[in-house]
């Protein structure tokens, strides 16, 4: 099953403001240091990049490492200047792509 | 053993009225937490819920039927009240996780997902959040309370401690980093921080027990279901969480 996400986007917005947009992602962030009950280390597997894109614009890019916790969470504002697309995208250690897109309409 | 020594102290404070209106675990919990519980959009227990969502239309089973195929929408599972015994063989005690399973099997034609996986948990969740914001449903049977409560005041393990001197006589002190609360039940399956996941209510238990260095019974058992109802009566007229946020 494709790796859950949810995201928060206001659908509406007025021209100019500064509008909350958040994002979780279930995952495990699997930092490689730790340990199973028989000893063996247990493989690092993370998100390793997020990215925001609104109107094909980057408005967000991180590149996670190994002390992120388990499905992060991020919170960020952006500027309302257009209606259209809000695109997400979260990559995994092994390039895996989870893309979400919400719409939000600016007056 | 200092331990052992700080817990003998704690009990020896005085005990909780009795008689007061029971309190959720959101009571208890530090802002921080009460915060991430209060958005669904920072709850991660959410993400378990959407899992649970997709899965209940998920086909599988021999026919190739979903959940959705028998039961239609899963609001109209906002009302059931779980545990229960089984009609066909009222000995035995069921509670959600159980039933779904048996529903799996009996009704579906497909394997069990077995009782901490995730699939499990998220549909449970999906289930139980319906009834968000309801009153927690209970079905009464004196006898299965009656056991369940026997449970709870059992004292257990090597240091001896009952759930009831917990939970009852000393909920509201600082147990290491943690604050007792009542332990209560309305904000199970729950997002905990520490599991870094949501995680079932005999989960909880489990790690009750450890706690006190008693074995614990496995997942799912009838002891266990059996404490489940108990609690359940217990705080009756608490509103379901589903899916809490809790440390
Ligand atoms: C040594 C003290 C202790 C004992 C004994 C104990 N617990 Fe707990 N329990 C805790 C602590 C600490 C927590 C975490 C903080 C909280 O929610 O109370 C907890 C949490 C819980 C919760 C979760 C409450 C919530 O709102 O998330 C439940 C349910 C629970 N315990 C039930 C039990 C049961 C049933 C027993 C007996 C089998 C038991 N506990 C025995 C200390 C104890
Ligand atoms: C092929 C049809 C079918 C499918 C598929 C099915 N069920 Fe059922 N389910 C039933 C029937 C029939 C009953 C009631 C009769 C019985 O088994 O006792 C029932 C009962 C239940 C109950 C008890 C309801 C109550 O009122 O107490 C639950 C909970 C349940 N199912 C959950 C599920 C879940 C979750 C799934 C998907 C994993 C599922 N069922 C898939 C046919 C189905």
């Amino acid at each position: 099953m494709a790796m859950k996400v949810m995201v928060s986007v206001p659908a509406t917005a007025r021209k100019g403001d500064a509008v909350e947009i958040k994002a979780m992602a279930m995952h495990p962030m699997e930092n490689g240091l730790r340990r199973d009950n028989d000893g063996k280390v247990i493989p690092r597997f993370i998100l390793r990049k997020f990215e925001c894109r609104y109107n094909g614009e980057l408005v967000v890019d991180c590149d996670w490492h190994t002390a992120i916790s388990a499905n992060p969470y991020l919170s960020f504002f952006v500027k309302a200047v257009d209606s259209g697309k809000i695109e997400f995208a979260w990559t995994d250690d092994n390039g895996a792509v989870e893309r979400h897109t919400a719409t939000i309409a600016v007056t | 053993m200092r331990r052992v020594l700080a817990l003998l102290l704690l009990l020896a404070l005085p005990a909780l009225a009795a008689d007061r209106p029971p309190r959720s675990g959101l009571d208890y919990a530090t802002p921080g937490v009460r915060a991430m519980q209060a958005d669904d959009f920072a709850n991660p227990g959410m993400l378990w819920v959407q899992e649970g969502l997709a899965l209940w239309d998920r086909p599988g089973g021999m026919g190739g039927t979903s959940c959705a195929s028998c039961h239609g929408r899963i609001e109209g599972f906002a009302g059931i009240a779980y545990p229960r015994r089984d009609p066909r063989d009222p000995d035995k005690l069921m509670n959600l996780e159980t039933r779904i399973e048996k529903c799996r099997l009996d009704n579906m034609g497909a394997p069990p997902y077995g009782y901490e996986s995730r699939e499990l948990v998220a549909l449970t969740a999906a289930v139980r959040h319906q009834a968000r914001g309801r009153p927690v449903a209970v079905v009464e049977d004196a006898d299965a309370i009656a056991a369940g409560e026997k449970e709870f005041r059992q004292r257990r393990g090597a240091l001896d401690l009952a759930c009831a001197q917990c939970h009852e006589a000393n909920a509201g002190k600082k147990l290491r980093d943690e604050t007792i609360s009542e332990g209560q039940t309305n904000g199970f399956p729950a997002y905990r921080l520490r599991w870094q996941g949501v995680g079932s209510l005999h989960r909880r238990f489990q790690v009750c027990n450890q706690a006190v260095a008693a074995e614990p019974y496995p997942l799912g058992s009838q002891e266990y279901i059996a404490l489940e109802w108990y609690l359940a009566k217990r705080g009756a007229g608490l509103l379901v969480e589903t899916p809490a946020v809790r440390q």
